[in-house]
């Protein structure tokens, strides 16, 4: 199908780091089943670094690719190169997205952060939350 | 890897017989049939020949078939007329179903930007209108009924007979959108009391581009395209005659073969049917035996449908996720909607559509790979995941 490039194919049909870490540091889910798609990322985090990511991921091809390049791209990385991924990142890295399907790669950045988010959280960090999207009145999702 | 066409209800292959008819019409007949030498006059023949034949199938005079680009035209076409006539007479209410296809959904919506009334009939969990529903609905000033002969999507046949015949006794006129009928189901349109009725030929295996209008003697026809005095004087532009001939050749075809392959069709729907509805938390869309022989439609909970069909593609499975013409949109499908399936569910849709040519090796085939996928999505579907740890309820039991 000429719909999506070669690369956004080839991790659709072997996404990376699919499945769930149990007692995740860090967990975000962003978008909704009403909008079909739904993106939840699982985070391990030692010093300050993603020592594994793992995604769940119900929506399009474009929504599984995303999630997959997504996680490949901070997999490894440290906290802060994680929370500068943008979205223009993740398709770039995919050779690109049709325009209706850029709102994928919207979500994967956002999951990435949300989970980011939640490890803060969870252990009681001082963070700028500016730095993150701001989920209530995303025109993304309404979770 | 051999390929597994399920998507007839979007386009069927074109057949010999109609390719052999035609390609004279591209050859050594091209003429123009509005040229008064020989070979414009061959040209008019044959397309007076296929007005003739068309209207036989349909229980029609020749006179009444007006031919177009296809569905879409005869849509409008049918609709605006029968509008700018109810504008004349003071009669602004035109009564249509929610589940019709866009052709004329988008053309009711124009005219209600113009100020038409509009009522868009319910339709039932099983993907079926009534014949009360329409007359309840019929008013002192309704101009038109709409009704689709077989949902394009889901397959539901409806009550056209009986719509027909309420629509008589009222005096309004009605207009039957017939593209996924046409050569699929015996259609007789004086029986069953259709003033219009439009029809696509490359839904019956005839070439795209090319349809007709069927409109009963005595209703004005508006014209869309000015400039010419083709179909006498409401479309202008030189007939396609190639496509037309292969039109009218596919869709007798169709018809002389549908005895033998209606029971066929019917055989493999329902077995894909009882093999698809053997996925836990599946749903068949519209009614199981008021639907069309060729149409399966299923929601699965838990999974999105493009990634279903991208999968289905690599095990050479061609099939469709609601209509064609919304898979650009990111919302789901307007008629899975209208048969109440909610937005979480209407996302996960499958449409796979037969033709004479499949066959039960395939149908065995194709349910083996949509078990496989939909296991395989549903492994990494977080929603998935929520219901079956009892995080969140099923939508489809």
């Amino acid at each position: 199908m000429a719909l999506y490039s070669e690369k956004v194919m080839e991790h659709f049909r072997n996404p990376r780091n699919v499945g769930v870490i149990e007692n995740a540091d860090g967990v975000g889910e962003v978008g909704n089943a009403k909008c079909g798609d739904i993106m939840k990322i699982y985070l391990k985090i030692e010093k300050d670094i993603i020592a594994d990511v793992k995604f769940e991921t119900f929506g399009c091809g474009s929504a599984i690719a995303s999630s997959s390049m997504a996680t490949e791209l901070i997999k490894g990385k440290p906290l802060s190169e994680a929370l500068a991924l943008t979205n223009k990142a993740v398709a770039e890295a995919l050779d690109g997205l049709p325009a209706h399907k850029l709102h994928c790669s919207v979500l994967a950045e956002e999951a990435i952060k949300r989970a980011i988010q939640d490890y803060y959280e969870k252990n009681g960090i001082v963070y700028d939350k500016k730095q993150f999207p701001d989920c209530e009145n995303c025109e993304h999702c309404s979770k | 890897m051999k390929e597994i066409y399920l998507d007839n209800a979007a386009t069927t292959r074109t057949s010999a017989a109609a390719i052999k008819a035609a390609l004279p019409y591209m050859d050594s007949l091209y003429g123009n049939p509005s040229s008064l030498h020989s070979a414009g006059q061959r040209a008019a023949e044959a397309l007076a020949e296929a007005r003739g034949r068309i209207a036989g199938r349909l229980g029609c005079e020749a006179r009444e078939i007006f031919f177009t680009s296809g569905g879409s035209e005869a849509d409008n076409q049918a609709i605006l007329s029968a509008a700018a006539m109810g504008a004349r007479k003071g009669k602004r209410h035109i009564v249509s179903t929610a589940f019709e296809h866009h052709a004329v959904l988008h053309t009711l919506e124009k005219l209600r930007k113009d100020g038409f009334d509009i009522t868009l009939l319910p339709v039932s969990e099983r993907g079926l209108v009534t014949a009360k529903q329409v007359e309840d609905a019929i008013r002192s000033d309704t101009c038109l009924v709409s009704v689709m002969y077989a949902n394009n999507e889901i397959g539901t046949v409806q009550p056209i007979a009986e719509i027909g015949g309420v629509c008589r006794d009222k005096g309004v006129i009605f207009h039957t959108d017939g593209v996924q009928a046409v050569g699929h189901l015996p259609i007789d349109v004086k029986k069953e009391n259709i003033d219009m009725l439009s029809l696509s030929a490359h839904k019956f295996h005839g070439p795209k581009g090319v349809g007709a209008l069927y409109v009963r003697k005595g209703i004005p026809l508006a014209t869309l395209i000015e400039g010419g005095a083709q179909e006498r004087g409401k479309r202008a532009g030189t007939e396609n005659v190639p496509a037309i001939v292969g039109m009218a050749a596919a869709l007798d075809e169709a018809c002389e073969n549908m005895r033998r392959a209606t029971p066929k069709l019917i055989k493999l729907r329902d077995r894909l049917i009882d093999g698809l509805s053997a996925i836990p938390h599946s749903v068949l869309n519209g009614d199981r035996d008021k639907r069309l022989p060729a149409n399966v439609s299923f929601c699965f909970e838990g999974i999105e449908g493009e990634s279903l069909l991208l999968l289905l593609d690599d095990k050479g499975i061609c099939a469709s996720s609601g209509s064609a013409c919304t898979s650009g949109s990111l919302d789901p499908s307007h008629v899975l909607l209208a048969i109440g399936r909610v937005h979480d569910i209407a996302h996960g849709s499958l449409r796979l559509t037969l033709s004479d040519e499949n066959t039960e090796e395939e149908m065995e085939y194709t349910i083996e790979a949509v078990k496989e996928v939909v296991a395989y999505l549903r492994g990494m579907s977080p929603v998935w995941r929520d219901t079956t740890s009892g995080k969140k309820e099923f939508i489809i039991k």
